[in-house]
This record gives structure tokens, sequence and C-alpha cells, in this order.
């Protein structure tokens, strides 16, 4: 059924409508013809089509079977044309969230159109409505794709207590930990209690002339002796206990992390600074740690503290008590009102850090580029900037910042001139005796020396939460290839692909669109075509790096977004341009896909990738250390390696993407051969810039500009003078040109 | 002089004529739509491929300049936010809402990666859809502006 009109349009579209007229599909546009926002709106009956602009009067098209209704994009707007044979009659204009339905409406017309031609009656067009917005749905998809963020809106404040799930399973230690926090606290405060006695029943009586009971100055001492030592074991156990159960926090924190942040989909990756997701792994998880084992702590001790002392102060005397604790109230709304300005500060401060080491983290890997185009200076004017910005921000926290604590210092000395006050007056009315007045001041003196240390709470607090937050965003990002709820395990595939009106967009870039494929089991597919025309796209979607935004991808009659990704991977052998070489064995690196497998299996496939031979000449052999900080290996070695890994696993499907382009022409002679003996029998994809390197391939498959444009074989193509024949004879030129140079 | 002639067909399509031809559906792109719009302006085939460049569309032709104009303003579509109205939280994703130079709209922003300093001043917003938003110096914003966009920055 049709989902139900907007509020907005109901009764202004009913009044338009002819007595049983049945609305098939309906959009609201938001754009108007100059591309201002606005509501519009597009009626499809079975009668015909309505629009209506805001403000606009309502335009009405009836059924013809020459109109036609296409819809393209460009840059963030959609456009739908109505044409019909003659000329444009209409076009209207929207942002792309409404894509989905534009897309749908545009569908409903074509079937309303074969329909009416065909002389049936046409029914209204089906739509799946996402729960969340109410927006039709793409297909096989609980929450549409803006939805699925909103569920996962983090609250702005608190961010901290989400952390609590990492905690749970510490709980019982935590609880130790509070208890002995409880019981070390209270140690802490005998000693201040036993001023009193000492003053009043041993000093004063002393100074009027009564001597000093050697007993009972020893009972008293031997108190303040005994609640030392308490303090200190108790101290010593509740430290120990936190700081154990904080560190571990902190770790299960950066594992899931890192553990999630591998199960994210490669457009992820896209978008982040290397630079920046390592901070954030790294620094954040770090200061969340520190800041539960020592700051966390110590602030809980201390709100104990004031809360015992509170209490003991009101059990002496209740109205001292008042006094004592008035600058409370004042101090702990100055801790909120400076809250929210280092907040933002702090977070400020992260993300500059962050654009240091991006910095960092661009220019030292593409450092043979800096040199070679002697751009150090502006690279170090660039780190400098960065550095500038940071010293900025900085600085704009810390005027806050440093005014803070001498004004928590400033009301800490008011409140004991306070405190001395009142007191004096209170014992000149012998209201009190002097060793309460000697107990409040020991008591308060402690009392705002912690809460000094507290106010510094404010700041550990904020540089956590923010710090929290950056983790949490990475926790929060749900995969762009979900898993499926209902996997389908494909065990070991035939390799059948089918390709189906597929279509992908990188932001508001469509990349690719109506792609339609069936590859057999163990067919040999050539993917050509200029660069940028979208064939490593079409490899990404099939190996579900991405997933399609329109249109599906089906290995053995199933579509791939169901299967789990990890079962589907492992039936996907992949060499790229450039291999990666982790840093480990050479050994290890070809085991990369299966770590279990034996050392003959590892040789097998270093054979057949012809890898074997310059293995055996390095140094170690196969236990020579590769990658980052490794064995020196050339282009074309590294492309053998990687070649083996692929054969190691044994895969069902095959892709080479420019697996040759970038070694000599002679070391791609031997990466053909050693990719001969990978191919067989394998569904493979290959794209190729060089068209000669795709002479063994069954069909080949031209692209242009995110669309197939032709299909088959070498001779076929060629003799069809399209596509393929400028590509080639374009090729041929130049490497004509190449021979009368040399 | 330009060395083609410029004409819209029934269908709303630019077409240009030239030596080479007659090219239908030809579409004019910005080479610097941000730092430099009035100059460079290219004119691609449907191809892709492109048929003229305009080095600067003030040395146009009066009939021609109102085309490629017009055909510029369907195509482009990157709202310079004028106003914040409303952000719906401290961190990403949250809801904006904005007055741009075509009107107020709201969108999603998805992570604080989607803001994009493109030029020493100039920032550009990307919604959970795609869509661009173009700040083009957050120092001219109105104070409430600021304070918002500075949670961001």
């Amino acid at each position: 059924m049709t989902s139900p009109l907007p509020e907005f349009w109901q009764a202004e579209a009913q009044a338009q409508l002819a007595l049983g007229e049945v609305v098939l599909a309906w959009l609201e546009t938001d754009l108007d013809a100059q591309l201002r926002f606005s509501r519009g709106l597009l009626l499809l009956t079975d009668r015909r089509l309505l629009a209506r602009e805001s403000g606009g009067a309502w335009r009405t098209w009836t059924w013809h079977p020459n109109l036609k209704l296409e819809r393209r994009d460009y840059a963030g707007v959609g456009h739908l044309e109505l044409t019909d044979e003659a000329s444009l009659l209409a076009a209207w204009r929207y942002t792309l969230g409404l894509d989905e339905s534009a897309r749908r409406l545009a569908q409903c017309f074509l079937e309303r159109n074969a329909a009416s031609s065909g002389g049936r009656e046409p029914e209204p067009c089906a739509v799946e409505n996402c729960p969340g917005c109410g927006l039709p749905l793409p297909a096989g998809q609980a929450l549409c794709s803006a939805c699925a963020i909103e569920a996962n809106r983090p609250p702005s404040t608190w961010t901290l207590l989400r952390l609590w799930r990492f905690a749970r399973p510490y709980r019982n230690q935590l609880t130790a930990g509070f208890l002995l926090t409880l019981a070390s606290t209270a140690a802490t405060l005998v000693p201040p209690y036993l001023t009193m006695p000492l003053m009043d029943d041993v000093l004063i009586p002393f100074q009027n002339g009564t001597p000093i009971e050697p007993g009972r100055v020893e009972l008293y001492l031997g108190g303040l002796l005994a609640a030392a030592l308490a303090a200190w074991a108790l101290g010593w156990g509740k430290t120990y206990i936190l700081a154990r159960v904080s560190e571990r926090i902190g770790a299960d924190l950066r594992i899931t992390t890192y553990q999630h942040l591998q199960s994210l989909s490669l457009e992820y990756f896209g978008g982040k600074r290397t630079g920046d997701l390592v901070a954030r792994i790294g620094t954040e998880t770090d200061r969340i740690n520190v800041f539960l084992s020592l700051h966390l702590l110590d602030f809980a001790t201390d709100l104990l503290m004031i809360g015992m002392t509170a209490a003991i102060l009101l059990s002496i005397n209740p109205w001292l008590a008042l006094v004592t604790l008035l600058p409370l109230p004042f101090i702990i709304w100055m801790i909120h009102v400076v809250r929210d300005r280092l907040r933002h500060g702090f977070e400020q401060a992260d993300r500059v850090w962050s654009e240091i080491t991006s910095v960092l983290t661009d220019t030292i890997p593409g450092i043979r580029v800096v040199k070679a185009f002697a751009q150090e200076k502006r690279e170090v004017q660039r780190f400098s900037d960065a550095n500038a910005r940071n010293l900025a921000v900085n600085d704009r926290v810390n005027t806050v910042w440093s005014l803070f604590a001498p004004s928590v210092t400033l009301l800490t000395e008011i409140g004991l001139l306070v405190v001395w006050i009142f007191g004096i007056w209170q014992v000149s009315q012998k209201a009190i005796t002097v060793g309460v007045l000697a107990a409040f001041l020991a008591y308060i003196s402690r009392f705002y020396g912690r809460l000094d240390s507290m106010s510094r709470i404010v700041s550990v607090t904020q540089k956590a939460a923010a710090g929290a937050k950056r983790i949490l965003d990475i926790l929060d990002q749900a995969s762009s290839v979900p898993e499926a709820a209902n996997p389908v395990h494909p065990g070991r595939i035939e390799g059948a692909i089918a390709v189906r009106n597929a279509g992908f967009r990188y932001g508001n870039r469509t990349v690719l669109s109506g792609i339609d494929l069936a590859i057999a089991p163990g067919e040999m597919i050539g993917l050509v075509g200029q660069s940028g025309s979208g064939k490593s796209t079409l490899v990404n979607l099939i190996c579900r790096f991405y997933d399609v935004a329109q249109g599906a991808i089906l290995v053995d009659g199933t579509d791939i977004r169901s299967f789990p990704i990890g079962e589907y991977r492992r039936n996907i052998g992949l060499v790229l341009q450039e291999p990666f070489l982790f840093f480990g064995t050479i050994a290890e690196n070809i085991a990369y896909g299966r770590p279990e497998a034996s050392r003959e299996d590892i040789v097998a496939a270093a054979r057949a990738a012809h890898a074997h031979e310059f293995i055996l000449r390095l140094p170690h052999g196969y236990d020579s250390l590769a990658g980052e900080r490794g064995q020196a290996l050339s282009g074309g070695e590294r492309q053998r390696i990687s070649i083996a890994r692929a054969l190691l696993i044994d895969p069902r499907i095959l892709i080479l993407d420019e697996a040759t382009s970038s070694v000599d022409t002679e070391t791609e002679l031997e990466i053909q051969a050693a990719l001969e003996n990978l191919v067989r029998g394998r569904t493979t994809i290959a794209i190729a810039h060089r068209l000669s390197t795709l002479r063994r391939a069954d069909r080949l498959v031209v692209m242009e500009r995110g669309k197939i444009v032709e299909v088959g074989r070498h001779d076929d193509l060629l003799e069809k003078q399209g596509a393929y024949y400028r590509l080639y004879q374009a090729q041929t030129k130049q490497l004509e040109g190449e021979e009368d140079h040399a | 002089m330009p060395e083609f002639e410029l004409a819209r067909n029934a269908f709303g399509r630019l077409v240009l004529k030239n030596d080479a031809g007659v090219h239908e559906g030809v579409v004019p792109v910005r080479a610097f739509p941000v730092t430099a719009p009035g100059e460079g302006v290219a004119l691609v085939s449907a191809q892709g491929r492109e048929l003229a460049w305009i080095a600067s569309l003030e040395g146009l032709p009066g009939a021609a300049r109102i085309l490629l104009e017009e055909a510029l303003r369907d195509r482009e579509f990157m709202p310079e936010i004028l106003r914040l109205v409303s952000v719906s939280g401290n961190a990403a994703p949250c809801e904006w809402k904005v007055k741009t130079d075509r009107g107020e709209t709201a969108f999603t922003l998805k992570s604080e990666d989607d803001i994009r300093r493109i030029s020493p001043s100039a920032l550009i917003l990307t919604d959970s859809h795609g869509v661009n938003f173009l700040i083009k110096n957050p120092a001219d914003l109105d104070r409430h502006s600021k304070k918002l966009l500075g949670r961001f920055l």
C-alpha cells in the first residue's frame, strides 16, 4: 500500500483528486526550481500526474504512453524530468535524502505506463517504509541509513556513564574497593576528632594548673597512631584494588574499540585520518584509564570525606558546622559554571592535537614526495600552523583554568576566616570549648584542602569525557556493511556471481549505476575502462568492502549481504596493485589468510607464485623479515608474495586489481606466469590497465563512467569498433610510439 | 570570442555547436566552485569530455552568458549557511537547523569529520545524505552561530 500523505498536504491534495481517483505514489520534494528549500508535492494517481510547488498552482498531466519520467542526480541534487516525445514538460528537484522515494516514484511511473499500454488496471506501488522516519526503505534493510545513525545518537552529557558497561564485569572488586575507601576515609577522620579531648581534657586543664594524666595522654596518642596505621593499610588496599580494576577496564576498552574498528567497512576508514584513529585508541583509552584509577578514585574519597566530615561537624555543633559549610554551595556553583567552558576547550584541544598527529602521519610516509618537490619548509610550516593552533586553543582554555584554582584557594582562606571569627565569638560566649574550635579548624583545613584538589576533577573529568566521547564515536559507528540478522552460511562457494542493477555512490557522487553482469563459475572476466570508470568500485562491491546502494550482488544465487562477512571473504582471494606486507617473516606474510598452514603448503604456494627461488636467495629464506623495517623487496617480489598469499587460501573467487600495473614488462611476465597458476579453475575478475595482460580472459567487460558499455571477447569487441576498440587503439598507438622512440 | 554557439533545446538541454560538430546535453562545470567561481568554466559533453574552456564568465556575450548562468544555477547546489538556528547536541551525530542563502533547512551531521576546511577560512559541512553546505567565513557569522559552531571546531 501507499503510505499516507504528509499531513501538510492532505487537505489540499484531497481537494484536487476526483471521486474514485486512487493515489499510486507520491513524493514530497524539498527544493524549488531555483534550488531554494521549499516544499512541493508530486502525486501519481491512476489517472494522471499532479504537481504543486509551495505557493504555486497545481499542474496536471494525464496519462499518455509517450510520457517519460526520468531521474538523475548531481552534486547532492536529484532531478526528476517529465518529457514527452517533443520536449521537456516539467522538472522537479530534491535533495538526495529523498532519492529513494524519487526512484520509487519513477519506477511506479514506469510500471503504470507499462500497465496502461498493456490495458491493465494499475495497482498502487508497494512501498516499505522505514519505521524511524517513514521514508521508503532500500530493499532488505530494517532501518534506513539516516535512521540507523539517529538510533545510535549518543547523549550529549553523561558520556562517561556509558562506559559503565566496561566496568560491569568488575563490580565485585569495585564494591570491595568502595568499602575500603569508606573505611580508610573514616580512619583519616579520627585524628582531628581526638584533638578535641586532647585540647579540652589535657592541655587547657594543664594551663589552668591541673597536672597531665599520663594514662589518658597515652590513650589519645595511641589512638592517633592506630588511626594513622589503619588509614595507611586501608588506603594501600583500596588503591591497589581500584588501580588494578581500572587498568583492566582500560584494557577492555582498548581491545573492544580496536575490535570494533576492525569490523568497520572501508568506507569508514576512507573518511578518517590514520593519526586521528591512532590517537583515539592509544592516547584516549590511556587518559580514561588514568582518570578512572587516579582522579575518579580521589574524587570519590573526597566526596566521602566531605560527607563524613559534615556529619561529624554537625554532631559536634550544628551552628558552627553550618557556618563552616557555607562556602560549599558557592564553590560547587563555580565549578559548574566553569565546566561548560572547559569541556569545549578540551575537546577543541583534543581535535587540534590529532591535527598535529595527522600532519605527522601524512608527511612521514610521504617523505619521498616532500623531498622530491623540496617542500620541507612548507611541511614544517604546516606543522607549525597546527602547533600554533594548538597553542592558541590551550591558551584560551588556560585563561579560564588558571583563574579557577586560585579562586578556590581564596574561597578556602575566606572560609577559614569565617570559622575563626564565628568560633572566637562562640568561645567568648562560652557556647563552645577551645577544643571544639580546634577540632573544627583541623577538620576544615583538610576539608577545604580537598575542595581545592576536587576542583581539579572538573578538568580531568572533562578531558576524560571528551576522550570517552571520541572512543564512543568509534564504538557507535555502525558498520555500513552490517552482518545479516539471519545469516546463510556460504561454506565453499561455487563462484557464480550475478550483479543485478547495482548502483553505488561515494558521498553525493554516483560512481556506479545500473550494473548488470553474470559471471559463470571458473570464468575469467577482464574489467577494462579508463581510471575513474568504476572498475575498482565494482570489485569492492563484490568483495563487500562496501554495500550496494541499490540493486544486489548474488553469489551462487544468494545475496552476499546474507552471508556472514568473514565466511564469505574466505572464498575471495585479492591481489592488489600495491601489495601490502605486514611486519613479520615472509612465511607469516604468505600464511596471512591461513595462519595454520603447514610449511609444505607455504612453500608450495610460493613455488606456484614463482616466489620460491627469490625467497631462497634472501639471507634467512622464508624466515626473512618483510614489511616496514624488514627486508627490502622489489615491487615484483612483493607482488609474488601477495600472489602466494592469495593462492594459499585457495579462493573460489579471485580478484586481481591492477596486479601487474606497477612493475616493468619483464617482471610482469614473471608475475603473469605466477598468475596463470592462480587463475586456473577459479572465477576471476581482473582489472588491468594494459589490455595485453587480459588476453586470457573469457570475456571483457568495458566500463565507462560507472556503466557497463560493452561485454564480449577481445576479437568481437575489436570488430564492433566501439569503446573497447578506442581503448585498444589508443594503447597500441602508444606502444608503437614507444617503439619508435626506442 | 568563443568559437562555439550555445542554445537550449526543447528538452531543456544545452546544445553546443563548434567546428567539431553538434553536442547535445552539454554541461557547464566550474573548475573552482569555492575559491574562484567566476573563473574557469568548462563545457563538458554528456560523455564527460571537455569541449570548451571559458576563462572568465565576464568575457562572454550576453545571451550565452545568461544561458550558462542559468544552467550553472540549475546544477550547483551548495547552500551557504548564513546562520545556525540550533544544533541538537554537543557532539555528532546531531541535527542542525540552519538558515541558508536558499532558505531554512535542517540536516543531520554524521560526524565531526564531515566538517572540512577547504581554504584557510571556508568550511564545508557534509550532511548524512552527502549534501554540501558552505560556510564562507565562520568569523562573519553572528555570535550565536559562532558559539554553536565552536563546539565542533
